[in-house]
């Protein structure tokens, strides 16, 4: 009992998932052998504590951190711009010795189509993926195929965008006689390549993670093993399955050196999915580099940046509702 | 003294030039820098030459001045963009010692500077910087007017299609469509075309396809049947081919080449100088004479623009 201050938070911490399963008398058994323990010992379990907790909120601030930073060097501009202009003029001429345009419109309807497509490309492949991984093949084959869906996620994204520029482009010009080959299906046809392993990998977990009592449960009651996985498991693990697909979207979001490659990078509204686009990501990939700093059109950049980081924090946010919405019922 | 030796060789490409690029030149460059500061103590003082100027040089520019630390130990250049008018007005305020110009030095300049330092400008061409157009090899194209390129890339520009310009079959290509490629907005290539073929006054044509760099644009061209594009002349491969350009309909078309460059016949290249103002220190006039000299020119070459003629 002498240490007191010392010990006490430790174990009213330790409490919690103690008690979730037994009462009080586990917790004085396990106060009584860590009494006995050499101070040296509770120093070195003090400061792994802390360590954890720098851990843990080394995220929130690397967050926040970044995000002043983006907004600093962005918002000198904010009372110059005009945000209707910002957000929905298709004109970005941000260059122009006459009068420099710094309309976004075309960049964002460009970053979402082809997230999007590219996400109706990979979500029925990396799910299908991943439920064939978890629940129909065993052994070596399962093996063979998770190894195989991990090397597709360690290609550079600057390979895949050579792979678009080289390989892809003439062979979609070839294919569906369109003029240009560097478009928007190009790039969703990488994006969703490289979102894919994600999703397999994720998914594949959270199938795991359904008890195999629902399996049991289910082939009892004469279910085929298509009715298993549509009826039991994929509401079973909807939640993870979710988080595999919004880690996709996340993934398609950002990606910019892939893009910057194929999607031609042109500023343009697509009329079909031949057309090509130019995306947030690699507008400020394309032209930070060269632009000097402190300058409008710099600022303009780094408030893409701030535009780019709301949208991802929405779909965060939509995600984390939505499953917390699904969890509820 | 001391400054002079730490900030030995270490290029500052402060304006316009990237935080990243400057980092990793920094980096680099301060690596070297270390190593010659021990020989630097024996061998006295270094002298520093601020060379400021074109943005379509600065590379250029950089790759000299790099190359040079190995020719001469004794001397650091340091590099700076921000445009010609930038290095000229440092040779008015004496904030520079050499200016990189990719436009001939102004009247209004001349005088302003006999007019503060009672000096002349002394202009050194020091290579030339060429653009070629480039479409697909199986484009029947051979041919095109600075006021056909004019059309295609100007944004009020009438030229959209490939029968515009009287081609009605490419082989392999899709369609009529005509697709502009061009290249990322704050490169010194886009500039130099966007005043010799669309104008200072006037914008690109949206929805071309910006490459990020001169090899993109061939490697794009030369997969692309329906694509036209310009990029330095010394990026030309099989894939593509180089079109004659004319100054206007009627004019004898010229194809690139270094020799049309030099007589100055073909349209869409320009001379790119150094000056000084008044005679150069000794240690600048080594420098500008090493720049002049086979190696200096071979540098010119290997960076993709065009070397002077061989005397």
């Amino acid at each position: 009992m002498n240490p007191g201050g010392g010990l006490q938070p430790n174990s009213t911490k330790t409490m919690p998932t103690q008690l979730a399963q037994a009462a009080s008398p586990a917790t004085i058994k396990l106060a009584a052998p860590r009494a006995s323990r050499s101070p040296a010992a509770l120093m070195f379990e003090r400061v792994i504590e802390v360590l954890v907790y720098a851990c843990g909120i080394s995220a929130i601030i690397f967050v926040f951190g970044i995000f002043f930073f983006v907004f600093k060097e962005g918002a000198p501009f904010l009372a110059k711009l005009s945000f209707t202009e910002f957000l929905f003029s298709k004109e970005w001429i941000p260059t122009s010795s006459v009068q420099p345009k710094y309309g976004t419109g075309a960049l964002i309807v460009g970053t979402l189509s082809v997230t999007l497509l590219a996400m109706l490309i990979a979500v029925p492949f990396g799910l299908g993926a991943a439920v064939f991984v978890s629940e129909f093949c065993t052994g070596k084959v399962k093996e063979t195929l998770k190894i195989t869906i991990e090397l597709l996620a360690a290609i550079p994204s600057v390979v895949w965008g050579f792979i678009g520029l080289s390989v892809m482009s003439p062979v979609i010009i070839a294919t569906f006689h369109v003029p240009v080959g560097v478009n928007l299906l190009n790039a969703a046809l990488l994006l969703a390549l490289m979102s894919v392993p994600i999703m397999v990998s994720i998914g594949e977990d959270a199938l795991k993670a359904v008890p195999d009592s629902y399996r049991e449960a289910g082939i009892a009651l004469g279910a085929t093993k298509w009715q298993l996985v549509y009826r039991v498991l994929l509401p079973a693990a909807k939640n993870g399955l979710l988080a595999a697909v919004l880690l996709g979207v996340g993934r398609a979001i950002g990606e910019t050196m892939a893009v910057l490659m194929a999607t031609g990078h042109a500023v343009n509204i697509p009329d079909s999915i031949f057309d090509p686009v130019r995306t947030l990501t690699a507008t400020i990939a394309a032209e930070l580099g060269e632009t000097s700093h402190g300058s409008p059109h710099y600022q303009v950049l780094f408030l893409i940046g701030v535009l780019l980081f709301s949208i991802t924090f929405v779909v965060n946010l939509a995600a984390d509702l939505v499953v917390k919405g699904i969890k509820k019922k | 003294m001391k400054t002079n030796m730490t900030a030995n060789k270490q290029m500052n490409w402060s304006v316009r030039t990237g935080a990243v690029l400057t980092l990793a030149a920094g980096l680099i460059l301060s690596g070297c820098g270390k190593s010659d500061s021990s020989g630097g103590a024996t061998s006295g003082p270094k002298k520093t030459v601020a060379n400021i100027g074109s943005d379509t040089m600065v590379n250029l520019a950089a790759a000299w001045a790099e190359a040079y630390g190995a020719v001469d130990k004794s001397t650091v250049i340091e590099v700076n963009g921000g445009g010609s008018g930038v290095g000229i007005k440092g040779l008015l305020n004496g904030t520079a010692e050499l200016a990189n110009s990719s436009r001939h030095i102004e009247d209004k300049e001349k005088a302003e500077l006999k007019e503060k330092r009672q000096l002349d400008a002394k202009e050194y061409v020091v290579g030339f910087d060429a653009l070629s157009i480039y479409v697909h090899k199986d484009n029947p194209l051979n041919e095109i007017t600075m006021e056909q390129l004019g059309e295609i890339y100007r944004s009020d520009g009438k030229i959209t299609k490939w029968s515009d310009l009287g081609v009605t079959s490419i082989p392999g290509g899709k369609g009529d469509e005509l697709i502009r490629v061009s290249r990322q907005n704050n490169s010194g290539t886009y500039e130099y075309f966007k005043e010799a073929v669309v104008g200072k006054k006037n914008e690109f044509k949206l929805g071309s396809l910006d490459m990020n760099g001169s090899k993109d644009v061939v490697e794009l061209v030369g997969k692309t049947p329906n694509a036209i594009g310009y990029s330095g002349m010394g990026y030309a491969n099989a894939s593509v081919k180089m079109l004659k350009v004319a100054k206007k309909k009627g004019d004898p078309y010229v194809a690139p080449s270094i020799a049309s460059t030099h007589d100055k016949s073909y349209p869409i290249a320009r001379p790119m100088f150094f000056y000084t103002a008044g005679d150069p220190a000794p240690h600048v006039k080594a420098y500008i004479d090493w720049v002049l000299s086979d190696a200096g020119q071979k540098i010119v070459e290997t960076t993709g623009y065009v070397p002077l003629p061989k005397k």
